[in-house]
């Protein structure tokens, strides 16, 4: 395994205004992923996951400290460098809203690649893999609302996946999943994690979720806790 | 990707119908307005020019100067010659010599006692010689109620109602009394060949249609004219030509120290329609502006209350890399997308109904009681005009009223758009 690093964080810190005063979501955050990781933010909610992960993605600016994120600081970045950071190089799966509705499964898996300007044959035969990864080849003209949630998160998956970015990153993938989807999706990214060495980065309090994953970093109250290697 | 857009806009109903359908309803009224308004005013105007001032006009300055006393005494003179001279410069142009005259008119008894009299306003126009062209265009024929067009120039046409109040009918005899152009009394006899429906009410009481050569020879009128109307050869009035014309002429004919000399004066400057003129050329401006500032605000709000539905789209698309500025831009070629199928929607239902209402409705009922100087059926009137006058505020206000909401959409932090994601 390739043991480049991706994500380093230094000090970071994140404070929120609310009424007069501040609140302060993450402190004193210091980690660092490796390509290839399969790791997980664990921690009761409001812990702070989310918050790590949209300013990982460049959704978000640190208010002290900073993210390198494929050698580029997240602190300094302007609005344009940071939607071709993420166009480029990160997959996002989100706990709800995944899918545009009025598109089918095709259509939203193929979104990506529209903006990274590929061409027509590249676009189908990309969309068409990521679509094969995640088992969904028959509903290729389903519209998101003729899904079943796990459906919907699996074309979430393959829409992250198919422009194979360096990383993914995962919130909440399982929610509103029962365990039988729970576990067809936590397969389908750990294929993805062995055969392309796609990092894997997820905010989770889901146990199912948790059983799967090579690193625990335990958050509470805006603060790392924990960070556990897990040997299989 | 516009391909990707156009296939949300049409699968959106959402999305597109409130704008479509408003932009459509807003369309439709403003072509519909268009060519109404155009065929109506247009109407007005063509009944003036045909009626009264020809597109452009010939008198002599003083006459000019006191147009509505009818002052023949100011008549222009020598006007086989003048004729031939326009004629020669202005070939493509149509010229007709006119003399206005009132008087009295008397209808005697089989004893030539007077049996009713009435003040007539009479206009004399060419009826009998061979290419006349006044008969058609003044719709002679058609305005026709009881007997004929005049053949001879001691015949002439009385109004309907006029002769009805004379108790005459063609065929019978009429006195005109009045005045020569040097102010000598003049006493003629016409046979009433037919009478007419002029739909004019001034004319209808007291209106006289002669021919010119008669005229001429009672009011002593020999090789002179009041007035020389010329006309555009497609009928229709062109202002700046008309006024290119009449400068260019008065250049050459017109002499500030002769008050008999000719002046050419366009339609514009007759009859106050210059303000109608004015009217017509803002009213598709002001109309414009009406709808662009109604619609937009109706799509903006529209625009702000789809936008708050399609946070979530927003946020998962910048989530996946696409630039806040593209996702303003695209909403704003969807607006154009939809403002473009709704004007096309809009303009095409405007223009079958304005192809109905080409034809005209007839209001002569309601319109009895107007002295105004127009045909009585209103008809819309389709010009090129009609065709894109619409795709202005219907683009306009899609794209106005998008940009509005875009903004609120753009304004807000990607954190803030992203967030909605959770909710
Ligand atoms: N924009 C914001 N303004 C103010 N406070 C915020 C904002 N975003 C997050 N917070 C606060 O920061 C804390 C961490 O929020 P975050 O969404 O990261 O929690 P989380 O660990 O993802 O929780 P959950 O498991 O419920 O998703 C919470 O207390 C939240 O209220
Ligand atoms: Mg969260």
């Amino acid at each position: 395994m390739n043991n480049k690093t991706i994500i380093t964080i230094n000090n970071l810190a994140k404070r929120f205004p609310i009424g007069g005063g501040e609140f302060t979501a993450l402190k004193n955050i210091n980690l660092k992923f490796e390509a290839g990781e399969f790791a997980g933010l664990v921690g009761p909610s409001g812990s702070g996951k989310t918050t790590m992960l949209n300013i990982i993605g460049s959704l978000d600016n640190p208010s002290d400290g900073d993210v390198t994120l494929l050698g580029t600081s997240i602190k300094k970045i302007n609005p344009k460098r940071a939607s071709s950071l993420r166009k480029h190089h990160i997959g996002f799966i989100f706990q709800t809203y995944n899918l545009m509705p009025v598109y089918t499964v095709y259509e939203n898996v193929e979104f990506p690649l529209l903006l990274l300007k590929k061409s027509a044959a590249e676009r189908r035969k990309a969309v068409l893999d990521a679509l094969e990864w995640v088992g969904l080849m028959d509903k290729i003209k389903s519209k998101p609302k003729q899904l079943s949630g796990g459906e919907s998160q699996r074309v979430a998956i393959a829409r992250a996946m198919v422009k194979r970015p360096e990383l993914v990153l995962a919130d909440e993938p399982t929610a509103n999943l029962d365990k039988e989807n729970s576990y067809h999706i936590l397969d389908t990214m750990v294929k993805l994690n062995k055969e392309l060495n796609t990092t894997f980065l997820f905010a989770t309090h889901d146990d199912k979720v948790i059983k799967y994953l090579n690193r625990i970093i335990r958050l509470e109250d805006g603060k790392v806790v924990a960070d556990d290697i897990i040997k299989k | 990707m516009l391909k990707f857009f156009i296939r949300g806009i049409l699968r959106d109903r959402q999305r597109s119908l409130l704008p479509i359908i408003v932009i459509t309803i807003g369309v439709t009224i403003v072509v519909l307005l268009q060519t109404y308004l155009t065929g109506v005013f247009g109407d007005m105007i063509d009944f003036n020019a045909k009626f009264s001032t020809g597109h452009v006009k010939v008198m002599s300055q003083a006459y000019y100067e006191n147009m509505d006393q009818i002052p023949n005494d100011l008549a222009l003179l020598e006007t086989g010659e003048l004729m031939n001279e326009i004629q020669k410069q202005y070939p493509d142009m149509n010229w007709s010599e006119r003399i206005s005259f009132g008087g009295l008119v008397d209808a005697p008894d089989e004893n030539g006692e007077t049996k009713a009299q009435g003040p007539a306003a009479g206009m004399a126009i060419d009826m009998i010689s061979e290419n006349s062209v006044e008969i058609e265009r003044l719709n002679l024929e058609k305005s026709l109620v009881k007997g004929e067009i005049p053949k001879n120039s001691n015949e002439v046409l009385l109004s309907d109602d006029f002769a009805t109040k004379l108790k005459i009918s063609p065929g019978d005899q009429v006195t005109l009394i009045g005045s020569t152009m040097y102010g000598a009394m003049s006493i003629t006899n016409f046979t009433v060949s037919g009478t007419i429906k002029f739909g004019v009410m001034a004319l209808d009481r007291g209106g006289i249609i002669a021919d010119i050569s008669g005229v001429r020879e009672a009011l002593d009128m020999q090789d002179a004219t009041g007035e020389i109307l010329g006309y555009f050869s497609d009928n229709s009035y062109d202002d700046l030509k008309a006024i290119e014309i009449s400068t260019y002429f008065n250049e050459i004919h017109s002499d500030s120290t002769d008050v008999f000399s000719p002046t050419m004066v366009p339609l514009r400057e007759m009859n106050n329609l210059g303000s109608m003129l004015d009217l017509i050329g803002s009213f598709s401006g002001i109309m414009i502006f009406i709808f662009v500032f109604a619609m937009s605000i109706v799509l903006w709000n529209g625009g702000l209350l789809g936008g708050l539905r399609r946070y979530g789209e927003m946020g998962l698309r910048l989530a996946i890399g696409e630039r806040k500025g593209h996702i303003y831009r695209s909403l704003i070629s969807e607006s154009i997308i939809i403002g473009i199928i709704g004007s096309i929607v809009g303009t095409a239902i405007a223009l079958f109904f304005s192809s109905l209402l080409e034809k005209g409705i007839d209001m002569s009922g309601v319109m009895q009681e107007s002295s105004m100087m127009m045909s009585p059926v209103f008809r819309a009137e389709i010009t090129p005009t009609a065709y894109y006058i619409g795709f202005i505020p219907g683009l306009l206000a899609t794209i106005v009223g998008t940009a509005l909401a875009g903004i609120g959409i753009y304004k807000r932090q990607t954190a803030e758009l992203f967030k909605e994601l959770g909710a």
